[in-house]
């Protein structure tokens, strides 16, 4: 089977739908290891992959004022058992467009696979993006993925991330994605991670709003099992007039695994509000008596309770 | 249909619970009144076999068999449900879903009547999640379809009035009688005198202790006129 035919088999596994990458309206790319195999642009819209000896250079950009109709479908894989992947990703959404980003990051077979993710989003005023991240690790734990953005939200733009590795192991994964969002800006970054076996799951994700009347919302959903760690940073500061933001975090731990959450709020203004709450620790007592006393067994209310927060 | 014997209930080294003796016939309302804090939610998990209610003393029977150390969905399984005074929240749940859930015959127009029968919209909140979104007078009527979708065969309503609005109250009062009408035992949890008004038999809980029992009409004057004067049981 082609390379090609292969990344698309394991997108679909990963729970995408391949149709769209037959579809003359539907911009995409897909990269097997440090590999471009295909790619299109649509009006307004322009994905352009450079390989490079350390990886891949990726530049999207969507023209000012274009509201691109169909999500854009990123498949970033390694699909041999070891290897290294680098995307240098730049993206810049000019005043007033839109779109909405569905990223598969598949490393189905992997051992021993990195995969580094360096991300700058540049969103121009009034431009919004929708980024919706979906990995998939395999079964193995030997996947150590590394993403980190920097986001700089102009004025009344708003950018929303969504990251969710929930199906398979995680192995290492170590998220740093820093924000930063201009007057009325909106910041939303949303995390969904399922660890366990000796999985390592470190997140920092940052918002700094500096904007009047800016908004941020930092919200992570974790469970580890078994031996699995996961440490959650959220820091969150508003530094402007009526600006607000809120940290969310849940993480629910179970067998030896451990779990740590740090909010890092601050306000530098008299007029700005930041609110963090955080619950870590078994699944919620309420919850799980709840459900039994609908008849569900104690294992089968805690997997109904950690799929819907994972959901 | 359900026997409570001497049941005495130890948490945290203070007795809550003290020589609560009542029976509950089948297909009755039977109403537990009491001020704030007299045991009556105790009374609620103890029979529903929540963690650290699990009697020192005594007994809880249903249907003639010993359920003391019956673990939550095992009882559940046996027809026992509870609605919850504080309900709990779920993420990424539906109304939908969490209404299906004690089903054994899974119908979605049941689950759409019952909606209706405590004035919710199917079309509104069928697809909404059982989450902090909903108000507390919603997740409470939630919690009460939800007791009706299972049709359990005896049902713990711990305060259904509570956070309902006056003119809803009604509705919850002629929901009870719905729940009965279709063959579930009710243990109908209240301090509210009207509302206990609608059930057959009661009893009175006090600090832990069961001060009288008998015929509602009875209960509730003793209520009204021995407890409810009383500033502490204000």
């Amino acid at each position: 089977m082609q390379d090609y035919q292969m990344m698309v088999k394991a997108y679909e596994e990963a729970g995408g739908t391949p149709d769209v990458f037959k579809d003359p309206k539907t911009a995409h790319l897909v990269v097997n290891q440090n590999k471009v195999l295909g790619s299109q642009s649509t009006d307004g819209l322009t994905v352009t992959a450079r390989e490079k000896e350390r990886g891949i250079d990726v530049d999207l950009r969507v023209d000012e004022g274009t509201k691109v109709a169909n999500p854009v479908h990123l498949c970033f894989g390694v699909l041999p058992k070891e290897g290294r992947q680098e995307i240098k990703l730049n993206a810049l959404i000019r005043e007033g467009a839109e779109i909405r980003i569905l990223a598969h990051c598949v490393f189905p077979n992997a051992i021993k696979v990195q995969h580094i993710m360096d991300a700058l989003y540049t969103l121009e005023d009034s431009a919004a993006l929708t980024y919706e991240e979906v990995h998939y690790h395999g079964l193995t734990g030997g996947v150590e993925v590394i993403p980190q953005a920097r986001i700089r939200v102009g004025k009344d733009a708003r950018i929303m991330t969504n990251f969710l590795l929930v199906k398979g192991r995680v192995g290492t994964l170590d998220i740093d994605y820093q924000a930063e969002a201009d007057e009325n800006g909106t910041i939303e970054m949303v995390a969904r991670i399922n660890g366990y076996g000796e999985d390592k799951i470190r997140i920092k994700e940052s918002g700094q709003l500096t904007g009047r009347g800016a908004r941020g919302l930092i919200k992570s959903r974790i469970a580890v099992r078994e031996r699995a760690e996961s440490e959650v940073i959220s820091e969150l500061g508003a530094s402007a007039p009526n600006a607000r933001g809120h940290v969310d975090c849940v993480e629910v731990v179970q067998g030896e695994a451990t779990a740590k959450a740090v909010p890092l709020v601050s306000v530098l203004h008299a007029h700005a509000q930041v609110t963090h709450e955080a619950a870590i620790g078994r699944v919620n007592q309420k919850e799980l008596e709840t459900l039994m006393s609908r008849g569900l067994k104690e294992e089968e209310a805690v997997e109904l309770i950690i799929g819907g927060m994972l959901k | 249909m359900l026997k409570i014997e001497n049941l005495n209930i130890q948490k945290d080294n203070k007795v809550i619970l003290r020589e609560i003796d009542f029976e509950v016939n089948p297909k009755e309302i039977y109403g537990i009144l009491g001020p704030n804090g007299a045991g009556k939610s105790s009374l609620a998990y103890a029979i529903m076999g929540c963690n650290g209610y699990r009697p020192n003393e005594g007994r809880i029977v249903f249907d003639g068999k010993e359920i003391n150390n019956l673990p939550i969905w095992e009882r559940a399984r046996l027809g026992i449900t509870l609605a919850w005074q504080q309900e709990a929240r779920f993420e990424g749940i539906t109304v939908e879903d969490y209404l299906l859930l004690g089903m054994k015959k899974k119908d979605r127009a049941e689950v759409e009547g019952a909606l209706q029968n405590v004035v919710l919209d199917p079309k509104e909140y069928l697809k909404r999640k059982v989450d902090k979104t909903l108000s507390g007078g919603e997740r409470k009527r939630i919690e009460l379809a939800a007791i009706f979708t299972m049709r359990p065969r005896l049902a713990i309503l711990d305060e259904p009035d509570s956070g309902i609005d006056m003119l809803a109250l009604d509705r919850i009062i002629e929901f009870v009688r719905d729940l009965r009408d279709r063959g579930t035992t009710v243990v109908l949890i209240t301090h509210r005198a009207d509302v206990a008004r609608i059930a057959k038999r009661a009893a009175l809980i006090g600090e832990g202790y069961l001060v009288k029992q008998g015929p509602c009409q009875e209960v509730v004057e003793y209520f009204e006129t021995r407890c409810l004067v009383c500033p502490q049981f204000k």
